[in-house]
């Protein structure tokens, strides 16, 4: 057991060394020795993780002290990793995930200069060690570090092309964002602090009795409030659609598969919290804003024409159904959904860059079409991740969809319709886009078209891996029903105790339950064929136009809070800078400048003025002497 | 003779000088009534001598009673090289502007 901790430290440590050895040296580094340091410390970090992974298996968990980080009177905060079944499941996703997109950057960066590559490399590898760090903290103090790192890493690699000041724009807007959310975080760790003075899992956890049930409310709200800033939850939801102004391979490994689920992670390791009955309220918060993001973003989705635009919005919305199964108690879906998402959305992105290289740039879907003939491999696993998103069985979207619908239906009905309803709007709009993109004839410019082919063997290996997985990563969650033993909940008992249901659902509803989501969803693919067959470019009107604007929630933040803000900093600029203060410093020098004008005149030069004031001087001396 | 009557003359002595200055523009008289104000202050002196030397008499403590005459001498002696070096300068300045005026020799203004 030991074994374990004497490595453990290590996950994290490489990347980090990648990160210093790619960050200080990337003007000297050649692109092939930047790209091998870089993904080369992630392997390890994933090699070493599966050890860890198989040392959990039996149901350790394990704890290492390094130092104290905070040691003020009676608080005592520890560097302090804790190893268990959830936390080993995030590091085999993010470091496995994470090196395969990094060998896929290796190519698709590989005509940025040398010393950007390098700089690239470092970012990603500083933000897999602030990953790492998030998961593996033993306490809520550890985790937002790594929660701020992440945020850090992703505000840099959105602006890469930082001479492009939209896109600086976005990373900026996803700093802010998060922010705001982490404030909300920031407060609910306090609030342990002042009410148990200590923040470990485990001591919060077996005290949690002590706390009154307006703590428990507010701490659980804090928490969720910092979990819709990272992951783009309404109403901070908007950041990440802009985030896609970053490279690809970003989009992919942050804004996919592992940054955005860390909401999910920590309220999953939170759930001793959430599952208590004073948290009632906050599970219903969580499950309504949870399926009002999935509902609205997949009908975004729909209307959107850049091929990366569609897959935030669906990360949007997937993420949105992670949050749906938090809110009702099964805590084990959201990251069955985390895992089975981080392998078919990172796979869609990937295919989605892949797509972009060979168009030279366009990311716009109504100029693509008929790709198929050109890039066999990236259709083929594109269109495995449509089917996984999709939740076509039996690929993996299926089995962790199915769980949360299941569990939707559970809670109630009416949050199973519109659940079901999301899906449909996310099959349709993730077939809308594989048809457009793959099938018909091409829509751009014959230059365009000579210059399509399929991507270099770094890019396609990635996307083959990545769709193995989704076809089977969905396996350890089979349900009972269908023959499986639903390993992962088993796995993840020991973190997440399961509750078992008092009134089971009958296996006939069951059946009929996933029989009937699966034939929405093919309705609603072969909708989107028939809709894609002839792509006339048209106007949008009405509900389309409002939905090609994103329903205008911009614009409304915009409205509401960036132009009063900067009206009221203008405000400020005018009326307190301009006329207060520098109305004050310019008076005084005004007055002085004044007043030593006037006084210059007794200097007449005469000398009888100056012996007359002498002696009244003196005189005044006098009287001041005499009587007073 | 009671020690007010010296102090009144001391001060209209003293009153006339500063009047003079004040009033007069010829840069001599001015010079004059200067001199006038400085021995209006020599005349105090020799006169709070006196008065305090006949108190003294007779007392064991007292040893000098003569501080204020001697003073006097100091301030003439002081008022002579000043005389000296002021009429040099009125000299000098009628030399080169023709004129004892102090009024016009305001070069300094503005």
């Amino acid at each position: 057991m030991n074994n374990v901790l004497q490595i453990v430290w290590l996950i994290p440590l490489l990347p980090l060394i990648g990160f210093l050895i790619n960050g200080l040296g990337r003007k000297h580094l050649s692109k092939t020795l930047a790209g091998i340091i870089g993904s080369g410390v992630v392997l390890a970090s994933f090699l070493i993780s599966v050890y860890v992974f198989f040392s959990v298996k039996g149901g350790n968990t394990h704890v290492a002290h390094y130092f104290d980080f905070i040691n003020v009177a009676s608080l005592k905060i520890g560097f302090d990793f804790q190893i268990d079944q959830l936390s080993s499941i995030f590091l085999l996703i993010i470091t496995g995930v994470g090196f395969l997109i990094h060998v896929y950057s290796t190519s698709y960066m590989h005509e940025e200069d040398n010393k950007d590559f390098a700089k690239y490399f470092a970012y990603l590898n500083l933000f897999v060690f602030s990953m790492l760090l998030l998961v593996m903290g033993a306490n809520y103090v550890i985790m937002f570090i790594g929660w701020e790192g992440v945020g850090l890493c992703s505000y840099l690699l959105i602006g890469y092309w930082f001479k492009n000041n939209n896109f600086n724009n976005a990373a900026k807007k996803a700093f802010i964002m998060n922010r705001i959310g982490d404030l909300g975080f920031l407060l609910a760790v306090f609030w342990l602090i002042a009410k148990l003075d200590t923040t470990d899992y485990h001591t919060v956890f077996a005290n949690i009795s002590t706390l009154s049930k307006t703590d428990i409310i507010g701490i659980t709200l804090l928490l969720f409030v910092g979990a819709t800033g990272k992951s783009a939850q309404i109403p901070l939801y908007t950041w990440l659609p802009d985030a896609m102004a970053g490279p690809t391979p970003v989009s992919a490994l942050i804004h996919a598969a592992t940054m955005v689920t860390a909401g999910i992670y920590m309220i999953a390791r939170s759930n001793i919290l959430y599952s208590t009955d004073a948290a009632e309220i906050t599970r219903l918060i969580i499950s309504v804003i949870g399926l009002a993001t999935a509902l609205l973003a997949a009908s975004i989705a729909i209307k959107q024409n850049d091929i990366k635009k569609v897959l935030a919005y669906s990360t949007v919305s997937q993420l949105g159904f992670m949050f749906l199964a938090l809110g009702t108690g099964n805590y084990v879906a959201a990251v069955f959904h985390v895992m089975t998402h981080a392998f078919f959305k990172a796979l869609l992105f990937l295919g989605s860059g892949s797509v972009i290289h060979a168009m030279g740039g366009e990311q716009d879907i109504t100029k693509m079409g008929g790709l198929k003939k050109y890039m066999r491999i990236t259709q083929i696993t594109f269109l495995i991740g449509c089917l996984a998103i999709a939740g076509c069985p039996p690929f993996s979207g299926f089995f962790s969809k199915d769980a949360i619908l299941i569990s939707a239906f559970e809670h109630n009905k009416v949050l199973w319709i519109l659940a079901v309803f999301a899906a449909m709007m996310t099959a349709y709009y993730m077939f809308r886009l594989y048809f457009l993109t793959f099938n018909g004839k091409f829509r751009g410019t014959h230059e365009q078209e000579h210059h399509l082919h399929e991507s270099p063997t770094a890019m396609t290996l990635p996307l083959i891996i990545l769709a193995v997985l989704a076809i089977i990563g969905g396996f350890v969650g089979v349900p009972h029903l269908l023959g499986g033993h639903n390993e992962i909940a088993t796995f993840l008992q020991p973190v997440i105790p399961v509750h078992e249901n008092a009134h089971p659902l009958s296996s006939g509803t069951e059946y009929g339950l996933m029989i009937g989501t699966t034939i929405a969803m093919l309705i609603a693919a072969v909708f989107a064929y028939l809709q894609t067959r002839n792509v006339a470019v048209k106007e949008n009107k009405g509900l389309g136009k409002i939905l090609e604007n994103k329903w205008y929630v911009d614009e409304l933040y915009d409205t509401i809070i960036v132009k009063p803000l900067q009206s009221l900093a203008a405000f400020f600029n005018n009326v307190m800078e301009k006329k207060g203060i520098d109305g004050f410093v310019n008076g005084v020098g005004r007055a002085v400048n004044y007043g030593s004008r006037q006084v210059r005149l007794l200097q007449s030069g005469y000398v009888g003025n100056y012996v007359l004031l002498m002696v009244i001087g003196i005189l005044i001396l006098f009287i001041v002497q005499l009587f007073l | 003779m009671e020690i007010q009557w010296y102090i009144y003359l001391a001060a209209a002595l003293f009153s006339i000088g500063v009047i003079g200055v004040l009033t007069r523009r010829n840069a001599i008289i001015i010079f004059m009534c200067i001199e006038l104000m400085l021995n209006s202050a020599n005349l105090l002196l020799v006169a709070f001598s006196k008065m305090h030397a006949a108190a003294a008499i007779g007392k064991a403590t007292a040893t000098v009673v003569s501080d204020g005459q001697i003073f006097v001498f100091f301030i003439m002696v002081v008022a002579a090289a000043e005389v000296a070096v002021g009429l040099a300068i009125i000299v000098m300045m009628y030399r080169n502007v023709h004129s004892v005026d102090v009024n016009f020799l305001n070069r300094l203004k503005n």
